[in-house]
């Protein structure tokens, strides 16, 4: 019942907006923003599960089961654990401030815009939400639609294009995690005799299928969660989108809509197909570094800041898949506390450059700079921001990079650590330059941005709505996340306390999975004359 | 007698539609305009009277489910789906038929002649087509089945013709015709062929011949390929490949509301005599004799029938969803969409199992409300007094008519399958059907190609409502009367709300095939000690 009122709110916030008024409308949203932040934060409290020793869902997912088509064993079953609820806080967290963002920026169909805005919020939450298949795979597919007309509508040029690619290439691979889906809960049907959509059951299910199997369905899943990470090389709908995109609709898709795919990863594939992700780790290991480094390189050539930080996220997430795939609590930890910190610094960063944006109407890195002068609130803030992305220590996003090589790091196949894994040293040094090449290409941008002589479009006018620098509403936006930065950098240990037990449960089958994969390896290697020369290596 | 009298009682839906349509084909000639305009009406009334019978009819007892039918219980749910869904498409037709010359009658500018005026006709016809397409839950024997198949198409050969005056209408009218009649000798042909190998003309009896030959020797080769005749001469009335071709020029031909009507009726007639043959062959119990002469079991239709479905319902699928990605006039994308969607439920007949069956039964009811949605919304807006062609006509739309902007989008998505509408549930269902089959490659080459769809279907749900209107669409108005487009209203917020209810439907949907053959107990390989008073088939007589 909470968690169905948790997305009532913005629900009904919607029809709120619709009726409004269109000079209403941003009032209205902001009030219904505020009023779900409320209610999550009043969740969290009530969440009884941030010490436990194991992995609960809260409520019990069974206990408030809504069926929907019972002879398929279809029910609508809500329920959060540690993990999904941070990200929801995470997404009610930063709603508010995307309303704030658009305040004065969406200047026509306005209550379209909220009701929009609304409507993806409530489509996300109900991904992290969800405990079955079928509603967790329909707020999934949902989310498209907002997330489409928002891009379509107020996005930027090159709009229609980059809202065509952004829902094609989504709603593409989902179908066919859909298929995958499907499958596991067919065999379920098939071999216990109930048909069943909850993601317990398959999960506890899905490992006994064979490997080859297990494969198919890593690939099916991958299709559609990939896509959303975005791993490489499935990434190209993202710079577009998130370049092209509103305010709001940036920081929406960069901070919430990306950690859809991360996850369903850690949903789905760590626990559903222990073998295939054994195998596969390396494979998913080198492309996930691949994007961390080509991202880098491609953000160090853009002029266009949006983009810039588009592509950024392309390289950062690259980490947190890194950390999932190490198969170690502090890789798994790492890659949670990932995603929270993208969410705020990528998201603070949009907001910061969309505020630059309204007031200067360009992105263009040759066209303006020295807004240090102009800007000194703003260019704090932005600074701020950047020092969290590039992972400053004392700021976030140090922690959960660190985490994440760490993890990936100690993932060798005799670790101490109790948890073998496939990756190992070399993964982490290769994407620890991802790491460097970003301090470069955010400071460089940086430093173009803020400091240097002060440059302005030649035909830029001040602004009639908006001061010089930030007003008080643009600060109210900016500031909480700046603040949430601070204290997640410094004080990260609750955050990941609460994950602990879940990472733990998740990995429980790896470690000997890991090692029968190793026997079976050197098995192999001795009948085979020829010897698998970088697996020797690593060891 | 007896028998007779409970078949007859079991049509009486079926009856009353044909009275209504000898009235309304009387009223629309009347002069007096106020009676004109009840037509419509009166057809609506008579539409609801079958649908209240068929609650009648079919209590649920003994007569009923026991029928000698194959599908005994399908009759109510497909004549309440069909009555249901026909009361929309008659909404479309307000105030579209007959409309200039209603309006030069009134304007005083012409006479009232009977000859020119169709409503009458229109109404009749629609009428008798939908009676065909009901009195197919009943047949019992290839004759009727043919009949009924007929009656069901004939009417909407003439309804095509009714746009008289385009050449491109003309050019539908002969097309539609002339395909049809070439359709009908196909499938006509089959079921000879079909007689032959079974000496029977009852589907019952067929089936019980079949499984006899199934469990021995194997069906006559000439009985599968009257089967194979049979179902590609059906392919037509789905607009299946190969004799899909028809569809884009006669869709965009014919008046929009005729579009929606022969875009969902036939679709059922043609689906529900595939299910009836298929039925008849049997889904099971049949084997192959490989080179040494040892039988091997295989799943499903006997393999001929099961790779000439696949076939198809593969093709179905790609062309369609690949034709409709060139098309910039709406009523052709509609056209390869529907090929699209009948590619689509051949998945679940191919499935065969009484869930394949239930999903393609629950997806005819989608895709109907889908459909009367979308042709709602085109039936109400016109374009500077003509039909809206193209999408770029509609861009724009949501600045002055919000409301069909959004039937639009919401009927464009669920025929995508995005849940949580209507769509995606029938999709689910065709989904599951096919994997617990073991089509897993069928249900494959569904997924792509309805990825591929999202691009078409979404140019229909996102132009009207991304773009700003310009000089092309501020001629877009609506159309003389509001019912197409409360249809529209209705019908989509049905996609919005029926899949709260999705339960109750698939559950009506899962009753329609209780009680038959398709109860797995009865089909099994060994027909021999399982029906003791194997009474030999009448021997067709010389």
């Amino acid at each position: 019942m909470q968690l169905w009122i948790l997305l009532l709110i913005p629900l009904f916030t919607c029809v709120g907006v619709g009726f409004g008024g269109e000079r209403n409308a941003r009032a209205i949203a902001l009030g219904g923003s505020l009023a779900t932040l409320a209610w999550a934060v009043v969740l969290a409290m009530q969440f009884p599960h941030w010490q436990a020793e194991q992995w609960l869902y809260w409520p019990a997912p069974e206990a408030n089961a809504f069926p929907v088509i019972p002879g398929l064993g279809i029910a609508v079953e809500l329920g959060v654990d540690s993990v999904s609820l941070l990200l929801v806080l995470l997404n009610v967290f930063l709603m508010p401030c995307c309303v704030l963002g658009s305040w004065v920026a969406i200047k026509e169909r306005r209550r379209e815009f909220y009701i929009w805005l609304l409507v993806l919020s409530t489509c996300v939450m109900g991904v992290f939400v969800s405990r079955d298949v079928i509603s967790f795979y329909t707020f999934f597919e949902a989310s498209l639609v907002p997330g489409f007309f928002m891009l379509a509508i107020y996005g930027g040029p090159d709009r229609r294009e980059a809202s065509f690619k952004f829902f094609i290439y989504t709603f593409v691979g989902s179908l066919f995690m859909l298929l995958g889906l499907a499958y596991v809960a067919w065999q379920h049907a098939q071999q216990t005799g109930d048909w069943s959509f909850a993601i317990s059951d398959l999960t506890t299910f899905a490992p006994t299928l064979s490997a080859g199997e297990q494969g198919w369905i890593l690939l099916a899943l991958l299709a559609g969660l990939a896509v959303k990470v975005p791993l490489f090389p499935l990434h190209t709908w993202l710079p577009l989108a998130h370049n092209q995109a509103p305010t709001a609709g940036s920081v929406n898709f960069a901070a919430v809509i990306l950690k859809l795919g991360l996850y369903g990863m850690y949903v789905f594939v760590l626990p559903m197909v222990p073998e295939a992700v054994v195998t596969w780790a390396p494979t998913i290991a080198v492309l996930a570094v691949i994007g961390i480094v080509y991202a880098a390189l491609i953000c160090w050539v853009q002029t266009d800041v949006k983009k810039l930080i588009a592509y950024s996220s392309v390289s950062h997430m690259g980490f947190a898949v890194l950390g999932l795939l190490a198969l170690n609590p502090l890789g798994l930890q790492g890659s949670v506390f990932y995603m929270l910190s993208h969410g705020f610094a990528t998201g603070g960063l949009f907001l910061c450059i969309g505020m630059m944006y309204e007031r200067y109407h360009t992105k263009d890195l040759r066209e303006i700079g020295g807004l240090a002068f102009k800007m000194p609130v703003w260019s704090f803030f932005f600074i701020v921001l950047v020092f969290a992305s590039v992972g400053l220590p004392g700021l976030n996003g140090f922690v959960s990079e660190f985490l994440c090589l760490i993890g990936t790091f100690t993932a060798v196949p005799g670790a101490q650590t109790g948890y073998p894994g496939v990756l190992g040293p070399w993964f982490a040094a290769v994407a620890a330059t991802g790491m460097i090449l970003g301090a470069m290409y955010l400071l460089y941008m940086t430093g173009k941005l803020c400091f240097g002589p002060l440059r302005e479009p030649a035909d830029h006018h001040e602004h009639e709505e908006l001061p010089k620098d930030l007003s008080l509403r643009e600060i109210a936006a900016v500031a909480p996340i700046a603040v949430v930065c601070l204290v997640f950098g410094i004080m990260p240990w609750p955050i990941l306390h609460a994950v602990e037990p879940v990472a733990e449960a998740v990995l429980k089958p790896y470690p000997a999975l890991v090692e029968s994969h190793f026997e079976q390896m050197d098995a192999a290697a001795k009948v085979s004359l020829l010897t698998d020369t970088t697996l020797e290596g690593s060891r | 007698m007896i028998e007779m009298s409970s078949k007859l009682i079991l049509i009486t839906p079926e009856i009353l539609l044909l009275i209504g349509a000898v009235i309304v084909a009387v009223l629309g000639l009347s002069t007096h305009r106020r009676i004109r305009n009840a037509v419509p009406w009166t057809t609506v009334g008579f539409l609801v009277a079958a649908i209240v019978a068929t609650q009648i009819v079919y209590d649920g007892s003994e007569t009923v489910t026991n029928a000698d039918l194959l599908l005994p219980n399908l009759g109510l749910y497909l004549k309440t789906m069909v009555g249901v869904i026909a009361i929309g498409l008659v909404l479309l037709g307000i105030g579209m038929v007959d409309r200039k010359y209603e309006e030069a009658i009134r304007d005083g500018r012409a006479g009232f002649d009977p000859l020119r005026v169709v409503r009458g006709e229109y109404h009749a016809f629609l009428l008798l087509s939908i009676a065909g397409t009901m009195l197919i839950a009943n047949a019992n024997d290839l004759i009727w089945l043919f009949l009924a198949i007929e009656l069901s198409s004939l009417p909407t050969y003439v309804m095509v013709a009714l746009g008289r005056g385009t050449r491109r209408n003309q050019e539908a009218a002969i097309k539609y015709f002339f395909l049809g009649a070439m359709s009908s000798a196909t499938f006509l042909y089959g079921f000879a062929l079909l007689y032959g190998a079974s000496g029977t003309l009852s589907l019952t009896g067929m089936r019980e011949v079949f499984a006899a030959q199934a469990a021995s020797d194997g069906i006559p080769l000439f009985g599968l390929i009257g089967m194979v005749l049979a179902i590609v001469g059906l392919c037509f009335k789905i607009t299946a490949v190969p004799m899909h071709f028809y569809a884009p020029d006669v869709y965009q031909g014919a008046p929009t509301p005729v579009t929606g009507f022969i875009s969902f009726m036939p679709k059922v007639a043609g689906f529900t005599a595939i299910i009836m043959l298929c039925a008849a062959v049997g889904w099971s119990g049949h084997h192959i004799i490989d080179n040494a002469g040892v039988r091997v079991p295989t799943e499903g239709l006997p393999r001929p029938v099961h790779a000439t479905l696949w076939v198809i319902a593969a093709l179905t699928m790609i062309l369609g969803n690949i034709g409709a990605l060139l098309q910039t006039s709406i009523k052709r994308l509609l056209a390869y969409s529907s090929i699209s969607h009948s590619g689509y439920m051949l998945v679940g007949v191919i499935a065969g199992t009484a869930e394949g069956i239930d999903a393609v039964f629950f997806y005819l009811v989608t895709y109907g409300v889908a459909t009367v949605a979308v042709f709602g919304a085109l039936c109400g807006l016109q374009r500077h007094g003509r039909e809206v062609e193209t999408l770029d006509d509609l861009s724009g739309l949501w600045k002055r008519h919000p409301g069909m902007a959004f039937v639009l989008a919401l009927s464009a998505f669920s025929m995508l399958g995005l849940p949580p509408l209507l769509g995606f549930w029938g999709k689910l269902d065709l989904m599951i059907a096919g994997i617990s089959a073991g089509e897993t490659p069928l249900v494959v080459i569904m997924m792509a190609t309805s990825a591929v769809s999202a691009y078409y279907y979404l140019h229909l749900a996102g132009l009207p409502i991304i773009r700003k209107p310009d000089a092309r669409t501020e001629g877009v108005e609506v159309g003389p009367s509001p019912w197409p487009r409360i249809a529209a209203m209705v019908f989509g917020i049905g996609i919005l709300i029926v899949p709260i209810g999705a339960r109750t439907l698939m559950e009506k949907a899962e009753a329609s095939t209780k009680n038959s053959w398709l109860e797995p107990v009865e089909t099994t390989l060994n027909t021999g000690d399982a029906r003791p008073e194997d009474h030999t088939p009448e021997l067709p007589q010389a």
